[in-house]
């Protein structure tokens, strides 16, 4: 197994830095999966406690201005690395001026994610900071659990309203309710509401932009939903909150449906 | 549901509404020492009362004036609510942001919840709390004809006695008097005595009234409460009658600069006599 990337526009890096922020805010532990033409990163379903589950695809022509992968082997042409996100995250802090940041992988006492920055210096030597990230390299017989998942047949999707807001009600919310309820239907109007048996509380936003419908999407979305029907789904206030700090990335799309599933589009 | 009619509206019992909710919640903020509160409306506005240990009380009054619009089609209505819930549904936007909520209050008598609405950038929030029955309120008899000593200061002043008050004290003990030491804040704490006096000439001092010495113990537990109202505070009036009932005032300006009122009462923690050795 082989990989290495190197990445030299300060954009990109600031880019995918921006990224990994996100993803380690949501969870410790993820899954970096390579494959030839794309990185994902992965957090695996913990649907039994009503956690969040994130699945995150990079085009590596996107970021990367060189990349070489060499997978498990012919047949199955990927690696795939479990990795503490936030040790990234440490890693990135210090390319943040860098003038080149190379990603390879290596074998030191244990199989390594040596990040490799290239910072800039007054003398004509540039400086070289690297970092090792222990991974653990996940077996080929366990792959099947990072499998893209189907994605839930959705009735209603919408844009959310602004951040700020949200992260406010949702902060309020927390102290009357364990639960929240969202819904949101096709016209542009989502509630918030917590109930218990001292208050009932509803928050409605209208006028919300309705993502247009693609033609994939088409497949996926209940076409005999009625317009104005709301779909709603009761979420932990906590998980929300965790959820809500880690988007850094703007705009983005909720879908709702039976399940609650984020989607943040890059 | 949530879209009432108007005639629907005309009919509630107490209905205002306010431009500014920061205005409300600031004002509960200095009596917020408990969750629940009794309410009582009038046609003057609202008193909200907040009672620990039948001890101290403490009064909140948000007038008539403060709202944008007040109706109330009884003479009186007495509800208890839930003061966290009411916080908290109050500050629903965020309590910092720089737009401000409008807020508008309904209630509709008896066994009916208070409905709020509140609204800020375009989203709007309902929230419905259960009202519970009300309690019966201490009535401490305090009357201006009985008071002896009253001093009238700026909050500064006293905010900062009462925040670095002697926690291990148990009481705190009041001195007033037309002589020296005239104003005399003391704790006995676990680390020794302290004492803070405030003089009658000091530049804080705006009014000083004092008919004869009276010096009396207060639970400090029970006045911690009032140093959230001395936060917010631009002026205090410090009271106390011939039974060494203590009242305190706070004068709170909100956003608009109107003057709301804020008053504790506490009784005495037990009768404390200067040179009388009790009786063996």
């Amino acid at each position: 197994m082989r990989f290495r990337a190197k990445v030299v526009s300060i954009d990109c890096i600031h880019h995918f830095t921006n990224v990994v922020n996100t993803i380690s805010k949501l969870l410790k532990k993820c899954t970096l999966r390579l494959t030839l033409d794309k990185m994902y990163f992965i957090l695996p379903d913990q649907v039994s406690n009503g956690g969040v589950s994130m699945w995150c695809e990079l085009k590596q022509a996107n970021f990367f201005d060189e990349y070489q992968m060499d997978g498990a082997s012919k047949e199955h042409n990927e690696i795939y690395l479990e990795i503490v996100a936030e040790n990234i995250c440490r890693a990135l802090k210090s390319a943040q001026n860098a003038k080149s940041l190379k990603i390879k992988l290596t074998k030191k006492q244990t199989p390594c994610l040596t990040f490799e920055v290239e910072l800039p210096s007054i003398a004509s030597n540039s400086r070289l900071v690297t970092h090792d990230i222990p991974v653990s390299v996940i077996p080929r017989r366990l792959w099947g659990e990072y499998e893209e998942q189907e994605m839930p047949d959705f009735h209603v999707s919408i844009c959310m309203p602004p951040m700020k807001t949200l992260k406010n009600i949702a902060e309020r919310l927390k102290n009357l309710s364990t639960y929240l309820t969202i819904a949101a239907n096709q016209d542009g109007d989502m509630t918030m509401k917590v109930e218990t048996e001292l208050v009932s509380a509803t928050t409605r936003f209208q006028h919300l932009e309705v993502p247009p419908v693609t033609s994939t999407d088409e497949e996926t979305q209940s076409k005999d939903w009625p317009q104005n029907e709301f779909a709603s789904a009761r979420v932990d206030i906590r998980k929300f909150l965790q959820f809500l700090a880690g988007q850094q990335i703007n705009p983005y799309k909720v879908i709702c449906s039976k399940c609650f599933d984020g989607v943040a589009e890059l | 549901m949530v879209l009432m009619t108007q005639s629907e509206e005309e009919n509630f019992a107490l209905s205002a509404s306010i431009d500014n909710a920061r205005n409300v919640s600031h004002i509960l903020k200095a009596v917020h020492f408990k969750d629940t509160a009794t309410v009582f409306a009038t046609e003057n506005g609202l008193k909200v009362t907040v009672e620990d240990s039948k001890c101290i009380q403490a009064n909140a009054f948000i007038q008539e004036q403060v709202f944008q619009e007040y109706v109330i089609r009884e003479d009186s209505i007495t509800f208890r609510i839930n003061l966290d819930i009411l916080q908290e549904c109050l500050s629903i936007f965020g309590s910092s942001s720089p737009s401000t909520t409008a807020m508008r209050m309904m209630y509709n008598g008896y066994g009916t919840p208070l409905v709020l609405t509140l609204e800020e950038d375009g989203a709007v929030t309902d929230c419905s709390i259960k009202t519970q029955e009300p309690d019966q309120t201490l009535d401490f008899e305090f009357s201006a004809a009985n008071v002896i000593n009253k001093v009238i200061m700026k909050a500064e002043c006293l905010k900062e006695a009462f925040n670095e008050l002697d926690v291990t004290s148990e009481v705190l003990q009041i001195t007033m008097s037309p002589d020296a030491p005239y104003f005399r804040l003391a704790t006995y704490g676990l680390l020794g005595q302290s004492h803070n006096d405030i003089p009658k000439d000091s530049s804080m001092v705006e009014y000083f009234e004092c008919g004869q010495t009276q010096s009396n113990r207060y639970r400090l537990n029970l006045l911690k409460p009032s140093v959230k109202a001395v936060n917010l505070a631009n002026k205090v009036c410090i009271r106390m009658d011939h039974r060494g009932f203590l009242s305190l005032q706070y004068m709170i300006k909100n956003e608009n600069a109107q003057v709301c009122f804020v008053e504790y009462y506490c009784c005495p923690d037990e009768e404390f006599e200067d040179d009388n050795e009790p009786a063996m």
